[in-house]
């Protein structure tokens, strides 16, 4: 009864119901009591993510107003929400400023955060207390994290400018939040530095799951220790490369608390993203309808990568973990 | 990495150093969130290196001005916890050990609400509180949060409960035990450990929750310390030193439970997601 392979139907009426007699109305009952266990998490999950899913998809073809919330009418309107959306300007920016932001972020954690794991497999003393030290940026929450770092990008008084001014690398303080062509950037790179560990925790486990007589081998071999990073290392690693990689797009690509703490995706929407699009229709405009439309993108965008993830992750299933 | 190099020792003191490096540059941050709380007044002008003269001045402001926010993050992170763990402890127990039809797929749903948007949750949920009176309740806000963390906790705690033997339980039962008080008094003490780690996570998730926090409420009835440090940064933004020393205060449960719990969140951010 322990691995997943026993819960298909053949394997579902266990062992305990030896007596023949009135065996079968009291297993049925017994299978019911079963559900039981199960029944209010599922209920739980249906009203807070199959509701929502369902109730988006019609909302987007509803006219909201905050009249709604005082009649409670919202009239069909067709396809009104989904032209007045792509018709905007503001949704074809946001879709490439999201484009950027998650690939962006994703490269910049994903590297650094392979090269710690890297890093931290060796030998030697403090490896694990650093290890989990660093582990704090991804634990505070997000909101607190882009709050400080406004602070240290602050044009004006910033400790990175004045840094940068201190050692002479640049004139006048650089507009990191100010300025539409580099917020972007910003946000980025703050992004990157919170979703370091996260890569490199992940990334570290996978590295210590790969044999040592492999790395044995390739050393008995002769290669370079660049070649055995390519050649044993990264084949090895892929699995958990695939799962960083879709988690880390998956979280990346619907952020929210990040970007209006720290730029409230101006200056001249040059941060808005799919996300803060959302928030800015249904919540600041009170347009529910338009916001659903730019909700439903998003969703479409992650069921993609919700496959890629679960076609990573069937391997595993298979095992019973 | 070479065990049979000639000065293991000395490479291993040059990679301590480079780790406490490593370490000093991508925790700067942190450190200047803590540097800038101490120091009282230098709000206006560019903040000292060091907290020459500290003073907890600011932690003063802080507590006066965001204390209850605070409190109300407290109470709604345990609530959603309470709710993750009520639900997903017996359901993970029946995915693991029933064999019911249909449970591997209802792993894989699971596992795809994970994955759903918040903000789209937010989105149709706000609509459906509106008429339910939930909006700005602290009801509302834990039953929102609690999702943050359920998906989380059914899949870590049922990668756990597949290696209780059956016939532990099953001993209980002929010992006159029905499934449940067998449940409560046999797996779920064994699975200690996973509980923890699942509603250390849940909490951290809903404490860290800005979405529904910002979406769901529109009065200040209920304020989670992660909309009060984005108000204040609104409202307050000259004192930089106040908003510094709130932030300090809550990123205090993420070090608490870093150094009291490290072995329990490692657990967790491998466990929850690669399993």
């Amino acid at each position: 009864m322990s691995t997943f392979a026993s819960t298909s139907p053949a394997a579902k009426t266990s062992g305990s119901s030896a007596a023949p007699a009135k065996a079968d109305s009291r297993t049925r009952r017994r299978g019911l009591l079963r559900w039981l266990f199960v029944a209010p998490a599922l209920a739980y999950m249906a009203l807070f993510f199959g509701y929502p899913l369902v109730r988006n998809i019609v909302m987007s073809f509803q006219h909201y107003t905050p009249k709604t919330y005082f009649t409670g009418e919202a009239p069909f309107n067709g396809l009104d929400n989904w032209r007045a959306v792509f018709a905007d300007e503001l949704f074809a920016g946001s879709l490439w400023h999201t484009a950027l932001f998650t690939l962006g972020s994703l490269l910049g954690q994903f590297t650094v955060g392979l090269a710690l794991a890297v890093f931290f497999s060796r030998r030697f003393r403090l490896s694990g207390f650093v290890r989990a030290i660093l582990l704090l940026p991804w634990l505070v929450p997000m909101v607190v994290s882009a709050v400080v770092w406004r602070r240290i990008l602050d044009q004006d008084h910033g400790m990175l400018n004045s840094a940068l001014h201190a050692v002479g690398l640049t004139e006048g303080g650089v507009p990191w939040l100010n300025s539409p062509g580099v917020a972007l950037l910003s946000a980025i790179l703050v992004n990157i530095w919170i979703g370091i560990p996260f890569n490199m925790v992940i990334l570290y486990g996978g590295l210590q799951e790969i044999p040592r007589e492999l790395y044995e081998a390739a050393s008995l071999d002769g290669a370079s220790p660049w070649r055995t990073f390519r050649s044993v290392t990264l084949p090895m690693l892929r699995p958990v490369v695939t799962v960083v990689l879709v988690l880390g797009f998956m979280s990346t690509v619907k952020i929210l608390d990040l970007i209006l703490a720290l730029t409230s995706g101006g200056p001249a929407d040059s941060t808005q993203t799919l996300g803060t699009v959302t928030y800015q229709l249904s919540f600041l405009q009170l347009d529910f309808g338009q916001g659903a439309v730019v909700g439903n993108v998003l969703i479409l965008i992650s069921a993609v990568f919700a496959v890629l993830y679960l076609r990573a992750n069937r391997a595993d299933f298979g095992k019973g973990k | 990495m070479n065990p049979n190099s000639n000065r293991p020792r000395l490479r291993a003191a040059w990679n301590t150093t480079a780790a406490l490096l490593i370490l000093g540059v991508l925790l700067f941050p942190v450190y200047w969130m803590l540097n800038t709380a101490l120091q009282p007044g230098s709000s206006v002008a560019a903040t000292e290196w060091f907290p020459s003269s500290p003073s907890l001045e600011n932690f003063d402001t802080a507590i006066s001005s965001q204390g209850g926010s605070l409190l109300t993050s407290f109470v709604v992170a345990l609530g959603a916890v309470a709710v993750c763990l009520a639900l997903a402890a017996p359901a993970a127990y029946g995915l693991a050990q029933f064999g019911l039809r249909g449970g591997q797929g209802i792993v894989f749903t699971t596992l795809i609400t994970q994955m759903v948007p918040g903000i789209v949750i937010a989105n149709a949920l706000y609509s459906a509180y509106a008429e339910l009176g939930l909006v700005n309740s602290y009801l509302g806000l834990i039953l929102a949060d609690a999702s943050l963390g359920l998906p989380f906790a059914i899949v870590l705690l049922r990668a756990f409960m597949v290696s209780i033997p059956s016939e532990v339980v099953e001993a209980a039962m002929v010992d006159g035990a029905n499934r449940f008080t067998a449940f409560v008094r046999i797996v779920l003490p064994m699975s200690r450990n996973a509980l923890i780690t699942a509603g250390l996570f849940t909490f951290l998730f809903a404490w860290s929750d800005f979405m529904f926090a910002l979406t769901l409420n529109t009065t200040d009835d209920v304020k989670p310390i992660t909309l009060g440090i984005y108000q204040f940064v609104g409202a307050h933004v000259s004192d930089w030193g106040a908003v510094m020393a709130t932030a300090v205060l809550s990123a205090v449960p993420a070090a608490i439970l870093l150094v009291v719990a490290q072995k329990y969140i490692s657990a967790g951010i491998t466990g929850g997601s690669i399993k």
